[in-house]
């Protein structure tokens, strides 16, 4: 066969660089304190010398700045990023984080403010919160929203607690709560913790939930649905309207998982459908950075008959006598489900959130959607005749494949998602949802333009190629990294979890 | 809009390219009454200076050390103002790790792997534990995870939490356990001292699968660790330490040393700046022989077909995408971005910044308390052995005399009435490396002044 | 696929019994060990723990998945292989040998004659897999 031909990324030089402790000398130092401008009293005089630390800190490393900086900028350049190019993740969103948010998220004025700031003197972040609050509501469609969670799965976690404390106001938590077979793993996990068992519900053939399937299981008993919308095939629920009013009729209430609203903002809001409680991705839909995997934030927005149940305290509106207002934050929250973390949330990430919405404006955040949800088609389109799409239909923010035309020649979705990298992509979303064997989820966001689109399709197309002649090629990729694939069965068998200094690695087993 | 590379007219080729008429048809899948037939109800966009302007105003309306009247600071309590080396910025502000994915694709994410093998590596060393996962939300949430842990390795549905361990992480707890069947008791703490008398765990009963103890106290008392744990292990109990000054543990003996089973807590201390209160990065070590019961990512060494050391994502059998309702945790993220915060700290402050550190926090917070205490109607209200963080008992309500600071430009602490009505006449006060002596000598004589003319 | 030895029990949850006496050995299948691919860990139950049957007696973990391991016969657990703590590799390598799980004291020999021959295995996984 002809070579492939990679034009997104070329090989490179790069550096080699071991752990921080291996750079380690005594005597070296990165830091610069003031000398101590009170008088020292012995340590053993205020402390117990048994309370006090007996291994002198011999674990942490003695580096210089210098040594600090060329560390990590050398093991940061090992990264993808979406800086760098686009990220294919399905289900993850991986748009571009405008680097005003950065900028603002770090003013000061924020950054140097304590969590027990009396409110009159943080009216600033007070007023932020409430603004964001607000700006969620509208896209939502729902009538309140808590900025607490600190993420996606503890917003779920929230979201069912408000929801089993509104059931128990009404008489009766129930027992179940019903979850489709393509839904995220957390959403299970996050019933769990809220004390209820789950029923799996089967999606129906064109992945959509089966009406049939969901009036069979609901009952007396159930609390809850949890549905994906659109579901993580990347369909839009046409039947949402009946599922919801299905789910009411018998007494439970409707959780949307929100992970993926970067389809829906500014075109139609989960509130209209019926639904009850959603959470929002943070790191999703609006923009914030994934930093290798967290922080984000999980927001969750709730119907008016849910609001007293949301996390305590509350930011709220004081009009004193002379009409002026001030906010708030409200702990007396006699029904709330309590708090789900200390303090108010991650309030750096919800700075830059608001950043993005108000940069954006009604008008923006609708393009987004729609630039989002033409990219996929767009790939949908031009990769129709190289793999096979897992269920017919319009797609809308993402697309899924499987593997089965690949498998023939002997190679897997894994595969093709480790040869991507030899071609400067990030692997798509590789086996998820699980109801499709072999899947292959590509969401390429807003963020690309044409050009690193037509590199994506490229690559992809030439893959195919590569599994139809040289099958081998793919099945050993990557070929054009640092390291290959790694022994991740060696790694769980024998787990090495931290660095031991070489002397007392000996000792080890 | 600025963010969206295509031009409307690239994206009209596009349309035409595959066969579409118009954007509306590609959202053909929602039915016409779902559709938003109108324009979000926000304020339009603003451009980007515009978008600083008001950020900036924002900020500038909190009154902090730097904005709003530049006040002195005397809150602690679970958030601490440290000094934050520029480094730490400059680094964690490199695309490659700020805009990267979790690492799920050890190829190309072998950047933050590493970091987090790093970070887990210095967690051990200032616990003095064997294995610490990749971090978690925050303290308070890596508490909560301890307990449903406990009750994991235990199978016993009781803990025992300390009274004293700060009241927000209690609620968290008991948010986490409501529905979980776990219940809990609570730890009185001695008047006297502010810790948790060790005697009085002797008539623990069997049942309870944790005991949970917060040292340095939310208080600012030091525990006696090996004491407690002894106690909690007589009864076949796992002995949890909650640490929310981690600065602390540049000074104080680690806790493993004293017999803990799980250390947890906050980093936020190890440069991650208080931003009214996150994000920040909790933290969550334990014993090699609960390995695999422990919450949340972990990154382990792995070798390639060629013999070349890397890191993976490990043990993920644990974790809710694989055994869903049966995970030991829901959590799905770490804090991969603020752990490497910690991280860049603990290298650059190193094994001696982080001793000198933690030496200025215990003088100066001890100048701080001993010229309080001389103070005619103020002291000091316990006598445990403190770090940063003590209490003082006031002559007026400290509501009042915590309202008349402020007009002096100063928040001289936490008014413990927040959490403990009764406590009306008592402030909780911190006094970090950043507070100067001449701040310290402002507030002892504003503190005069008041007490004089009440 | 049907080098499942005659001289054992399976059952449909992919485990297999030898017995001799009173003592019955159990493990898993080459099937149920290809399925999970690279074992990484086995969770057993101490010696002397009882079981009805079918009733989960521990957990076997791969590098992507897990799955529980059901009894196939009621008994009182007499011997673990300790092995594999330290080679769980064992069970991909010789599931039939050195990669046994547990001895159990068999308490209701009544419950073998429901269990599947080799041939009946062998045809029920060849179902399975047509699926």
């Amino acid at each position: 066969m002809e070579k492939a031909v990679i034009r997104k990324s070329s090989n490179h030089i790069n550096q080699n660089e071991g752990l921080i402790f291996e750079r380690s000398r005594p005597g070296r130092r990165g830091y610069c304190l003031p000398a101590s401008d009170v008088e020292s009293m012995p340590i053993e005089s205020l402390i117990d010398a048994k309370q006090l630390r007996d291994d002198d800190l011999a674990g942490l490393p003695e580096v210089s700045e210098v040594d600090v900086v060329r560390h990590f900028t050398r093991i940061s350049t090992w990264n993808y990023a979406v800086d760098l190019g686009m990220y294919p993740l399905g289900s993850c969103t991986m748009k571009y984080n405008p680097k005003l948010n950065e900028r603002v998220s770090r003013f000061d004025g924020f950054a140097a403010s304590h969590p027990y700031t009396p409110d009159e003197m943080a009216q600033g972040n007070l007023r932020l919160l409430k603004a964001l609050e607000d700006s969620l509501a509208e896209i939502t469609g729902l009538a309140a929203v808590s900025l607490q969670p600190a993420a996606g799965a503890q917003g779920e976690m929230t979201g069912l607690m408000t929801i089993r404390k509104c059931l128990e106001s009404r008489g009766d938590a129930r027992k179940y709560v019903i979850i489709p077979d393509s839904a995220h793993g957390t959403n299970p996990a996050s019933a769990a913790i809220c004390g209820y068992a789950v029923k799996t519900i089967k999606s129906g053939s064109d992945g959509s939930v089966d009406l049939d399937n969901l009036r069979q299981v609901i009952d007396g008993d159930v609390a809850a649905l949890m549905l994906t919308n659109p579901s993580t095939l990347g369909m839009f629920e046409e039947k949402i309207e009946e599922v919801c009013r299905i789910v009411h009729e018998a007494g439970g209430l409707v959780y949307m998982d929100g992970a993926n609203m970067n389809a829906l903002v500014g075109v139609t809001r989960p509130g209209d459908m019926g639904v009850d409680v959603i959470h929002l991705n943070l790191h999703k839909t609006f923009s914030t950075p994934h930093g290798g995997g967290g922080p984000g934030a999980g927001p969750i927005a709730v119907t008016r008959e849910l609001e007293p149940f949301l996390p305590s305290p509350r930011v709220v509106e004081i009009t004193d006598a002379n009409g002026e207002t001030t906010l708030r934050l409200d702990y007396n929250r006699p029904h709330s489900v309590g708090r789900v973390r200390a303090f108010h949330g991650n309030f750096s990430v919800l700075v830059r959130a608001l950043c993005y919405i108000v940069s954006l404006g009604p008008d923006g955040l609708r393009e987004a959607t729609e630039t989002a949800v033409l990219n996929a088609n767009y790939i949908a389109h031009h990769l129709k005749d190289d793999y096979e799409v897992a269920y017919p239909g319009k797609p809308m923010h993402e697309v899924v494949f499987n593997d089965k035309r690949q498998q023939a020649f002997g190679v897997h979705t894994l595969d093709i998602a480790k040869r991507l990298i030899d071609y400067g992509f990030h692997p798509m979303t590789v086996y998820f949802p699980l109801i499709v064997p072999g899947a292959i989820m590509i969401e390429p966001t807003e963020s690309e333009g044409r050009e690193e689109l037509d590199l994506f399709i490229d690559a992809m197309k030439s893959i195919a190629r590569e599994v139809r002649e040289n099958p081998d090629l793919v099945k050993h990729a990557p070929h054009n990294t640092r390291i290959g694939r790694l022994d991740e069965a060696a790694a769980a068998r024998k787990p090495v979890l931290r660095w031991r200094p070489a002397s007392s690695a000996a000792g080890q087993k | 809009m600025r963010y969206i590379p295509n031009s409307a007219y690239e994206r009209d080729l596009m349309l035409q390219e595959i066969g579409v008429r118009s954007v509306g048809e590609l959202f053909g899948g929602i039915p016409e009454k779902l559709r938003l037939n109108r324009p979000l109800n926000l304020d339009p966009a603003m451009s980007e200076s515009e978008a600083i302007t008001w950020f900036r105003q924002l900020a500038e309306m909190n009154q902090t050390r730097v904005t709003g009247g530049r006040v002195s600071s005397f809150l602690g309590a679970g958030a601490y103002d440290h000094f934050i080396p520029t480094v730490i910025d400059t680094l964690i502000s490199r695309s490659e790790f700020y805009t990267s994915y979790t690492p799920y694709q050890p190829e190309i994410s072998q950047g933050t792997l590493q970091a987090i093998f790093e970070f887990q590596t210095m967690v051990c060393e200032l616990t003095a534990m064997d294995v610490s996962n990749a971090s978690l939300y925050d303290g308070s949430t890596a508490t909560a995870e301890a307990v449903l842990m406990a009750e994991r390795v235990t199978g016993r549905t009781k803990v025992a939490i300390a009274s004293n361990l700060h009241p927000e992480y209690v609620e968290v707890v008991d948010t986490y356990i409501r529905n979980a069947g776990i219940s809990r008791v609570t730890l009185p703490f001695d008047e006297g001292s502010g810790k948790i008398n060790p005697e009085s765990l002797a008539g623990l009963s069997e049942e309870i699968g944790a005991v949970i103890v917060q040292s340095p106290n939310f208080f600012g008392s030091i525990e006696e660790l090996q004491r407690l744990s002894e106690v909690t292990h007589r009864i076949g109990a796992l002995f949890v330490v909650v640490v929310t000054e981690a600065m602390s543990l540049g000074l104080l003996k680690a806790p493993g040393n004293a017999g803990a089973d799980i250390v947890c807590g906050e980093t936020q201390s190890f440069g991650i700046p208080m931003s009214f209160g996150g994000s920040y990065c909790g933290f969550f070590a334990t014993r090699e022989k609960y390995m695999r019961q422990i919450p949340g990512r972990l990154v382990g060494l792995a070798r390639d077909g060629n013999g070349r050391q890397g890191f993976v994502l490990t043990l993920a059998t644990r974790e809710q995408h694989i055994r869903r309702e049966k995970a030991t945790s829901n959590i799905c993220t770490n804090q991969g971005l603020y752990a490497l915060m910690a991280t860049v700290y603990l290298s650059t402050m190193g094994r001696r910044g982080v001793r000198e550190a933690a030496e200025q926090n215990l003088q100066k917070a001890h100048y701080a308390a001993r010229r309080i205490a001389e103070l005619n109607g103020f002291s000091l209200r316990f006598t445990g052995q403190f770090f940063n963080e003590f209490v003082v008992s006031t002559p007026l309500a400290a509501d009042d005399l915590l309202a008349r600071l402020r007009q002096m430009g100063i928040i001289g602490g936490l008014g413990l009435s927040r959490f403990f009505p009764e406590r009306s006449n008592e402030i909780l006060v911190c006094v970090t490396e950043t507070v100067s002596r001449e701040e310290i000598d402002r507030l002892v004589a504003a503190l005069e002044k008041i007490a004089g003319e009440a | 696929m049907a080098d499942n030895p005659e001289n054992l029990q399976y059952t449909k949850d992919h485990e297999w019994i030898r017995v001799e006496g009173e003592i019955g050995t159990i493990g898993i299948t080459r099937f149920a060990q290809e399925q999970l691919g690279d074992i990484v860990h086995v969770t057993l139950p101490r010696s002397g723990s009882s079981f009805e049957a079918s009733e989960s007696f521990g957990e076997i973990e791969s590098v992507k998945t897990f799955s529980e391991l059901f009894i196939p016969v009621s008994g009182e657990v007499t011997e673990v292989n300790e092995a594999l703590n330290d080679s769980p590799e064992l069970v991909n390598d010789a599931p039939y040998d050195g990669g046994w799980m547990i001895r159990v004291k068999i308490s209701n020999a009544a419950e073998l004659d429901k269990l599947l021959s080799a041939a009946e295995y062998d045809d029920f996984i060849a179902q399975q897999s047509g699926d």
